[in-house]
């Protein structure tokens, strides 16, 4: 198999690193520590992302309320998350950190607001 | 007339933080004047996550951030003015703003904050030739519009400059559907942090083109393209490498200015490099009771260093109103060596210093192994290790407040020296 390239993002140095899948075990090459190498199973195995976004808010100061989801997600479902946070409209007022869709898409993980509004 | 003790300039985090930390420091008459119809900033567009890792020790967004200091400016009782301008301020302390509620007013402060924060350089800054249709944004009007206003600014963007900005929005017009072509950038690296580039440009295949940028605008009404050419090491365009891209939208992500009208109408010292105001220690401007924090004195790339800085000014702030600021004495400079562009603050009087002097720092390159060696009166007193150094990235120094009792006091360098010399 070939070694997937990536660039690790856990410090400023910004390793170049290349992970390796040889019969179920991963090997990292090119990582100064050992943060680079926990980085890179994860990154191939299972990447996650905490998406930022807004929603439609009706009778608020502003027309668009920024939502986030409280922790990370699995990076494939980002956009389909998105075309469900696109396809609700909320109504003020909406306290930071309430919540405004419960379990997204079965990911375990609520979407909540950034702000009060 | 209206009299307080001090009168903050700007609502974003600098001005929040300096109006808290003064209050927390024994002064009551604190009033902050916004120009916005709320406080908070551009905090308050930055809707991406990332913001207060070091003051809170999670990462939040930015208007989680925001709202910390807004509730608890309010909680403090502090107070504010929205949709407020200020004019014009004056060396006595005088600050002559207006609004539609009060008219004009004339505000005597006994000490005054500078936090006006910065503003994007635009398209006439970099002298982009072309036409002149609509569609062309800065990356932060761009941020504004979709992220608080909800209006799309286009549909097939080509993002010029990859400050964190512009990599932010590259991913942001992405999840609302619009197609990022590529990201041109001037300069051989990323002025953005690595993790920017990774999760906002290769998480969505977005090219960035490092030494490219935009020579061309083409459009009537509405831009239909621009022309990308690779540049050579003096940053001119290579003939031959042209392309054209067929877009509706260019973002500019060119850089941030510090906004210092009001600081040089009333005479302040300005520092070429940083664009801001020449600072002390207490963050005290060339004039006395006038003190100044966050990006209007240089641009920071994370907010918890502006926090950090702009609780400084307050607290010095406040002790300027109690007397409790030693201004006679000498004066120690700042003086950036051979690597470093700036250092902030300029100057130094040590009788001020608590217990340890704080120095921020860019470098003017991308170093890799160096040393950064900090000498007071030509005598080296520490040496760091740096194994990766970037513009980007601003570095902090500590220096011991015996180390610069013991000195003359003529200067503090830092200089980069590479590994072994």
């Amino acid at each position: 198999m070939k070694a997937k390239e990536m660039i690790c993002i856990v410090c400023p140095l910004g390793c170049h690193i290349k992970v390796l899948k040889n019969d179920g075990v991963y090997n990292v090459t090119e990582n100064k520590c050992l943060r680079g190498k926990e980085y890179g199973i994860k990154e191939l195995t299972n990447p996650i992302r905490v998406l930022t976004t807004t929603v439609k808010i009706k009778d608020a100061l502003l027309n668009r309320l920024p939502v986030k989801t409280k922790e990370a997600i699995p990076k494939h479902k980002v956009i389909k998350c998105m075309e469900v946070i696109n396809s609700i409209e909320i109504k003020s007022p909406i306290s930071v950190g309430e919540v405004i869709v419960e379990n997204i898409l079965g990911t375990g993980v609520d979407v909540v607001a950034s702000r009060s509004m | 007339m209206l009299a307080y003790d001090i009168v903050v300039i700007g609502g974003g985090p600098a001005g929040l933080a300096a109006a808290i930390e003064a209050k927390k420091n024994g002064v009551d008459s604190i009033l902050v004047i916004e120009r916005d119809r709320e406080l908070g900033g551009i905090l308050q567009q930055c809707i991406h996550n990332g913001f207060g890792l070091h003051i809170f020790k999670e990462e939040l967004t930015g208007p989680e951030y925001a709202e910390k200091f807004i509730v608890e400016l309010q909680k403090l009782g502090i107070e504010y003015k929205l949709d407020t301008m200020v004019l014009n301020i004056r060396e006595d302390r005088l600050v002559n703003a207006i609004n539609t509620e009060d008219g004009f007013m004339i505000i005597k402060a006994r000490a005054i904050v500078l936090a006006m924060g910065c503003r994007e350089r635009t398209r006439g800054a970099i002298n982009i030739s072309g036409t002149r249709p609509a569609g062309v944004f800065t990356a932060g009007t761009a941020q504004r519009f979709v992220n608080m206003e909800g209006y799309m600014v286009g549909k097939k963007v080509v993002i010029l400059g990859s400050g964190d900005i512009g990599l932010i929005m590259a991913r942001r017009m992405t999840l609302e559907g619009a197609k990022v072509l590529a990201v041109a950038e001037l300069m051989p690296f990323s002025g953005g942090l690595t993790r920017n580039i990774v999760q906002c440009l290769d998480d969505y295949d977005i090219p960035l083109l490092l030494s490219h940028t935009v020579i061309e605008i083409k459009g009537k009404d509405r831009v239909e393209g621009v022309v990308i050419a690779k540049v050579d090491e003096n940053k001119r365009p290579i003939k031959g490498t042209e392309k054209y891209y067929e877009c509706d939208t260019l973002l500019l992500s060119v850089g941030l200015i510090p906004e210092n009208e009001i600081s040089e109408n009333v005479g302040i010292k300005m520092d070429p490099i940083t664009s801001g105001p020449v600072v002390n220690e207490a963050m005290e401007t060339s004039i006395e009771g006038i003190f100044a924090c966050g990006n209007v004195v240089h641009v920071h790339d994370l907010v918890d260093f502006v926090t950090e800085e702009s609780r400084r000014a307050g607290k010095n702030a406040a002790k300027y109103i109690k007397n409790q600021i030693q201004s006679e004495g000498s004066i120690t400079e700042t003086k950036p060596g051979k690597g470093i562009s700036y250092i902030v603050p300029q100057k130094v009087r040590p009788e001020n210093i608590d217990k340890t002097l704080d120095l921020f720092m860019r470098v003017d390159n991308v170093y890799h192994n160096m040393n950064m060696v900090i000498s007071i009166d030509g005598k080296e007193i520490k040496r760091m290790k740096k194994r990766h150094l970037a513009p980007g990235e601003m570095e902090a120094v500590k220096i011991k407040k015996e180390d610069l009792m013991d000195s003359k006091h003529a200067e503090i360098t830092i200089s980069l020296v590479e590994e072994g010399a």
